[in-house]
């Protein structure tokens, strides 16, 4: 990549910031096709999300399952790998939360119950993504497929638990018990009395904070750790870090179990904090928005987590815009986070050689301007 | 019990119709060397623009029309991002996938009103079971009655476009000039550049040709299988379909039996829902539905053969200068 004509600052932060806009323009238009003034949407959207408490919950809700399966993304992505199959690991990562909640609720109490279930959320994940890991390590068979493959394993597999093994005895509603009020995670609303602040009840919960914690430490992995200098030089170069002597296969089964573990703790939100209790489809395509947030937050932690935000603002402030306007509903912030995709995945390349070209131009036109201000 | 077998083998032929329609649609972009898990969404976006337009213009045809056109533009949107601007071709896939999951129930509601359905289509707004000559006569032949009237006869026409399409594409991919460049392309991109021909117009080519089949594996979800469009109806057919194409190892006809084997599969499933069976005792239909993925990842890891793509698949060509 030959990146040398363009200023960092502007291949870093303006090149992104302009395929996000792109994305934006494009979603107006469709506002526009349905009838619904986009600026207008944009402040209910706005509002929404962030003008009154609960909805500040919310948005920060969202944006933990984005940290985690952003996070997920792009420990895979480093590597080069494309880890597509958040969505199982993360729904398989609830099982484990499920199960260790449903079984030792009466008997233990939260402190002693929250390291177990993330270790449980943690260990199913990384389980679901070992699979395709050892399968492309040592049997040379495409992740993208397998994980893929994986995703719908284990939306199956999860149908026929919670159908006949795990809900209620007598009920046909293939949803487990609520757990025990103790088991659940503390909502941010009480971790804020703890400190003396008010803050109105929303599902926004501990998770969030285990969220940035995992933000903290996949930062350190990558940049100060010698896994992390393997990994990044796997990602950029498999020859040479194979040459390098990096053992491959075991670097990939390691970060995709990581990056299958991180999937994995969504759970903690979604399971343990919001719903308290196990039921279908709670993954509800978060994994595959973490792709997306991945991308804009530029595989970089801090990104992630400014990425994660901006897609709370756009789940919230899409529910609220569904409420407003009659012609709208969630599955235009679909529309939304695909144009983003697109944009800022696919085409991240569209604008860098016209840039490039732009800052040529204006290189040679400063020379030519220096050597005819020298000649007079 | 030569009946229930009929009707199960009837019942996959209508199952796998899309799939091998869809899958065929693979062929031709991953033999090009461009990954395609974008079927899924032109599948869901094709089925859309079919049944809006047959709903609408009362035409089934100007549907059918509809749909390829569509799908095409997202094939072309694919080529674009991946072709053209040599972005990933997975992630450019996933957009697809969700634009159209997202873009259908929003036009839907928007246009009809119904929730992200369309309107229901008559029978005359269909494409409805063919009965083919004499398959009345020799209903009542034991045998072969049977199979003639219901296997063979009762379809409707894509079903059989289906079927035909495979020995057409087989030839155009294995037996004309422009099969053996689509070929190259996927191969070896340099030596298809170095013989004077592009490899991005080729690339290009091949994906409206994946454009135009899953136009028609779209417009039989939505008006030949059912009556009208329903979100989300593609329910996984596009990726079911790459597992085919896996499956069948990126050749026709061995695509054409994955098809027909992962629609037995589902057509099973639906007739074993809550049955006993001797020895094993009720099979859950979860089971069963998992087996075309289990079997893929099975071949993939090469416990049961060994599948191998084009060797350039996936990666964006630069040409040399």
């Amino acid at each position: 990549m030959n990146d040398s004509k363009i200023p960092a600052w502007v291949s870093i932060i303006v090149l992104p910031l302009v395929n996000i806009l792109f994305a934006f323009a494009f979603s107006a238009i469709i506002f526009l096709a349905v009838d619904v003034n986009p600026i207008e949407a944009a402040q209910t959207m706005i509002n929404g999300a962030f003008g009154y408490q609960e909805g500040i919950g919310y948005t920060f809700y969202y944006a933990t399952n984005f940290i985690f399966t952003g996070l997920a993304v792009a420990v895979a992505f480093s590597a080069g790998l494309f880890n597509i199959g958040g969505e199982g690991q993360a729904y398989i990562g609830g099982l484990g939360v499920g199960l260790v909640c449903l079984g030792l609720d009466h008997t233990l109490p939260f402190w002693a119950l929250l390291p177990i279930s993330m270790f449980a959320s943690m260990a199913f994940g990384a389980l679901w993504a070992l699979i395709p890991a050892y399968l492309q390590a040592y049997r040379g068979s495409h992740i993208v497929i397998t994980t893929i493959m994986f995703n719908f394993i284990a939306s199956s597999l999860m149908v026929y638990l919670m159908v006949n093994v795990l809900n209620q005895k007598g009920q046909m509603a293939p949803v487990s018990r609520v757990f025990e009020a103790s088991a659940g995670l503390p909502g941010f609303h009480t971790i804020a009395g703890w400190f003396g602040y008010g803050f109105a009840e929303s599902p926004m919960n501990l998770s969030f904070l285990i969220a940035l914690l995992c933000c903290v430490l996949v930062w350190l992995l990558l940049w100060r750790t010698r896994w992390g200098y393997a990994i990044r030089a796997m990602g950029s170069s498999p020859s040479a870090a194979e040459y390098g002597g990096i053992n491959r296969k075991r670097l990939i089964i390691i970060v995709m179990l990581i990056s299958g573990a991180l999937s994995g703790l969504l759970s903690l939100n979604e399971v343990q904090g919001y719903s308290q209790q196990l039921k279908l489809g709670f993954v509800a395509g978060y994994g595959f928005t973490g792709i997306a947030v991945c991308l804009i937050g530029r595989n970089h932690p801090f990104g992630i987590v400014l990425a994660s935000i901006l897609f709370g603002i756009l789940y919230q402030g899409g529910a609220e815009l569904s409420f407003d306007f009659p012609n709208i509903d969630r599955e235009m912030i679909q529309v939304v986070q695909a144009l983003v995709v697109l944009f800022s995945g696919a085409l991240s390349l569209m604008l860098v050689k016209p840039t490039e070209r732009l800052f040529v131009y204006l290189d040679e036109k400063k020379k030519s301007n220096n050597t005819n201000a020298a000649e007079a | 019990m030569y009946e229930n077998i009929i009707l199960v083998l009837d019942a996959t032929l209508r199952v796998s119709a899309p799939l091998i329609l869809a899958a065929l649609a693979g062929l031709f972009s991953e033999r090009s060397g461009i990954v395609n898990i974008a079927l899924e969404g032109k599948i869901l976006s094709s089925a859309f623009a079919a049944a809006a337009t047959t709903s609408v213009t009362g035409s089934i045809m100007l549907g059918l029309l509809a749909a390829m056109m569509t799908s095409t533009l997202l094939s072309l949107l694919h080529g674009f991002a991946c072709i053209t601007h040599r972005g990933d071709q997975i992630v450019s896939g996933v957009a697809i996938n969700m634009l159209a999951a997202g873009l259908t129930v929003t036009l839907g509601r928007y246009w009809f009103g119904l929730g992200g359905q369309t309107p229901p289509l008559s029978n005359d707004e269909r494409f409805t079971s063919i009965t083919l000559p004499g398959a009345d006569a020799v209903a009542d032949v034991p045998v072969i009655g049977l199979l003639y009237s219901e296997l063979i006869s009762g379809h409707n026409i894509l079903v059989y476009l289906a079927l035909a399409l495979v020995p057409v594409c087989w030839w155009i991919i294995f037996k004309t000039r422009f099969g053996l460049r689509l070929r190259a392309a996927g191969e070896n991109p340099h030596a298809v550049d170095t013989a004077g021909i592009s490899v991005a117009w080729l690339r290009y080519r091949a994906l409206i040709c994946a454009g135009i089949l899953t136009g028609i594996a779209g417009a039989y979800l939505s008006t030949a299988h059912s009556a009208g469009f329903v979100p989300n109806m593609s329910a996984g057919k596009g990726y079911i379909a790459l597992a085919a194409l896996i499956f069948g190892k990126w050749k026709p006809v061995p695509v054409l039996f994955g098809c027909l084997l992962f629609g037995f599969l589902d057509a099973m499933a639906i007739r074993l829902q809550g049955a006993e069976l001797p020895f094993i005792g009720e099979v859950p239909v979860q089971a069963i539905e998992i087996l075309p993925y289990v079997l893929t990842v099975l071949l993939l890891a090469g416990f049961i053969g060994r599948a191998v793509g084009p060797k350039s698949i996936g990666v964006p060509y630069v040409k040399s200068r």
